[in-house]
């Protein structure tokens, strides 16, 4: 007897059936390091409650045979009920309308699906601009001085419309759309075919808008962290043409290697599988190591390091502090793709890496200096938030704890003893801390990624998991997350370079030491941000 | 006439303030100021970096008042400011050379 599931698919009987959740992994041929999605077993929905509690205390996987005799009864339920009986029944005119009321159910149990995990992802998408503007806006605004506060906050707010439009035209295509292990194509060129049907290449449950206007936020976020490294001394011309090139250049095709169909990096199918999980190394790695050479190359502020540039408004950094940290849920929950248990593990991994961190360079400054600062608490949070962000979505709690922990104390390093010593004016500690923690974050992400929370590689023969980080026993993810880090390194850099040296050439990049002196806001936009004497 | 600048420590403003008022002294004018005298800065911490803060926050009241009235005025503030540590300020006095007020162009004395 041949029982119907949502997708046409038949449950032979049996057989050992798997109603876990890798069960559909061929069916979504690269959500990679997204969530697999969840089978849509029809008659799943209509076990009771408490017989669906057994089978999943047995560990997914129904063993006993008498259960399943128990069971067969309970399955051999409504539809297929209906349906022996209609063919039992000499009333043909029924066959089609139990049909269609099974096609109807099918489509309220899809939309359903739908609407939760919609929801969540349109919340998400929401966060992560929320990160941007004004979290991000605000975290780096309150860091510079005074008269360069406009300057800072525009720079932001360029690319929150810059690369909307970019993404909209060529950006989401080059990297989603369908290529080669490097770079997506043009199918998608302005957003053709991208409508409000799932595409299950990536996530089966949400509109492919969602979907886009989702990863449209992170291409928002990534150019705008850059710009805390050449903070009060570049052009926003210049700012703006450089980083438009390098949102195409070289965000596109990191994010299609790590997340595109057939990306060299991705972590179904790709050729190097690379765990990771909301952007370590798409977001964090390449944009702090393209700000390392953008202030390399740009050079150090007028007075630097022997002037103390002091942040104009902890308040204000605070505050972005505290809105990044909130909106990272979006960031990393919400690459879940989906509303279910896989979301909740990526919110809670987030929100204990973070505070580990910020306990970790506080500790670690407290040792350091003698006193914990404001400013070292939030940018350990950051620092942990940026950390876990590879990993939040393949670990365990505690795992995230100790992520966060390392990374507060490792980050604080980075920017206490070698920023001083290598004197580079990374302004507002991109490098340190996005560029370093991101790196830092993908290694461990090897370390730590288990398959009991994600099994992110699918199952082997005998229908268990393939072990994913070094402590399910798979040492050689270390491996692969190091080329994954080494290619982000490279792209970044080599990417970046080219494109500092174009735009310098053509536009010029820095601002001239007068309006340096004057300010950003005065030079570049003639206003003034606080207006003490109206 | 003669005019008094006194520089001080902010938080002694308001203090400063009542013994000139009980003195009789009406007038003044209070200006935000920073500065140090042989007061050494403060230090804070920048992404784990030590730096001195030279510059610190000051208060400086300016009075012009009629010559009988100059040392009460400067016994009102040092009443008030003393605290006997380095740091509490410094008065200056210096002659003027006219005073005239706005409303109805009174000169000399009566102006103050």
């Amino acid at each position: 007897m041949k029982i119907m599931g949502t997708r046409n698919q038949t449950i032979p009987e049996g057989r050992i059936w798997r109603l876990d959740r890798q069960a559909d992994a061929n069916m979504c041929a690269s959500t990679g390091n997204r969530a697999p999605i969840p089978p849509e077993n029809l008659t799943l929905f209509l076990i009771p409650a408490c017989l669906r509690r057994r089978i999943h205390r047995s560990g997914n996987t129904m063993h006993c045979r008498s259960f399943k005799l128990f069971l067969l009864p309970v399955l051999l339920g409504f539809p297929t009920f209906s349906l022996a009986q209609s063919a039992a029944s000499a009333a043909a005119s029924q066959a089609p309308a139990t049909q269609a009321q099974v096609a109807a159910l099918q489509q309220s149990v899809s939309d359903a699906r739908m609407a939760g995990d919609n929801a969540w992802m349109l919340m998400s998408a929401a966060l992560v601009l929320l990160m941007t503007g004004p979290g991000l806006a605000l975290f780096y605004g309150g860091l510079v001085r005074r008269k360069n506060i406009l300057g800072t906050m525009m720079q932001s707010f360029a690319m929150m419309g810059l690369v909307t439009i970019l993404w909209a035209v060529v950006g989401y295509s080059l990297a989603f759309g369908h290529g080669n292990a490097f770079i997506g194509g043009f199918e998608h060129l302005f957003l053709r075919g991208v409508g409000l049907t799932p595409n299950t290449d990536y996530a089966a449950t949400i509109p492919e808008q969602t979907y886009m206007v989702y990863q449209l936020m992170f291409a928002i976020i990534t150019p705008a962290l850059i710009t805390g490294a050449f903070a009060e001394r570049m052009k926003f011309s210049a700012m703006a043409v450089f980083l438009s090139l390098w949102s195409l250049l070289v965000y596109s095709p990191m994010a299609h290697m790590v997340w595109g169909v057939g990306g060299l990096l991705n972590a179904s199918g790709g050729h190097i599988p690379s765990l990771d999980f909301a952007g370590g190394t798409v977001v964090h790695i390449t944009s702090g190591v393209s700000a390392l050479v953008t202030c390399i190359y740009l050079g150090k502020r007028v007075g630097y390091p022997h002037t103390n540039f002091p942040p104009h408004s902890m308040v204000l950094s605070f505050i972005g502090a505290c809105l990044l940290w909130v909106g990272w849920f979006g960031f990393n929950a919400g690459s879940a793709l989906g509303s279910g248990p896989l979301a909740t593990s990526a919110f809670v991994n987030t929100h204990f890496a973070a505070a580990a961190a910020a306990l970790g360079w506080t500790v670690a400054e407290w040792i350091h200096n003698g006193r914990p600062t404001a400013l070292g608490a939030i940018s350990g949070a950051v620092a942990g938030l940026v950390a876990i962000t590879p990993a939040s979505g393949f670990v365990q709690p505690f795992s995230a704890l100790a992520i966060g922990l390392v990374a507060g104390a490792f980050c604080s390093f980075m920017v206490f003893e070698v920023k001083s010593r290598l004197g580079y004016d990374d302004s507002l500690d991109a490098f340190g801390v996005h560029g370093a923690g991101g790196t830092l974050g993908a290694l461990l992400t090897g370390l730590f990624a288990t398959s009991a929370i994600n099994a992110a590689f699918g199952k082997d023969a005998h229908g268990n998991p393939v072990p994913t980080g070094a402590i399910d026993g798979h040492w050689g993810q270390l491996g692969s997350q190091a080329a994954g880090v080494g290619i982000a390194w490279s792209i970044s850099i080599v990417g970046t370079l080219v494109l500092l040296f174009l735009v310098d050439k053509v536009i010029g990049l820095r601002v001239s030491p007068e309006e340096e002196s004057a300010g950003l806001d005065l030079s570049q936009h003639g206003e003034e941000g606080y207006d003490f004497n109206s | 006439m003669v005019k008094i600048e006194a520089v001080l420590q902010p938080s002694k403003l308001d203090a400063v303030k009542d013994a000139l008022l009980e003195a009789g002294i009406e007038g003044m004018t209070i200006l935000e100021a920073r500065g140090h005298g042989r007061q050494k800065g403060h230090t804070e911490f920048y992404r784990g970096r030590e730096y001195t803060v030279d510059l610190l926050p000051k208060v400086k009241i300016e009075l012009v008042v009629i010559d009988e009235m100059k040392d009460k005025a400067i016994d009102a503030i040092e009443g008030a400011a003393r605290t006997g540590r380095i740091g509490d300020g410094k008065i200056f006095v210096s002659r003027v050379e006219e005073a005239i007020r706005i409303r109805n162009d009174e000169r000399g004395e009566t102006a103050l």
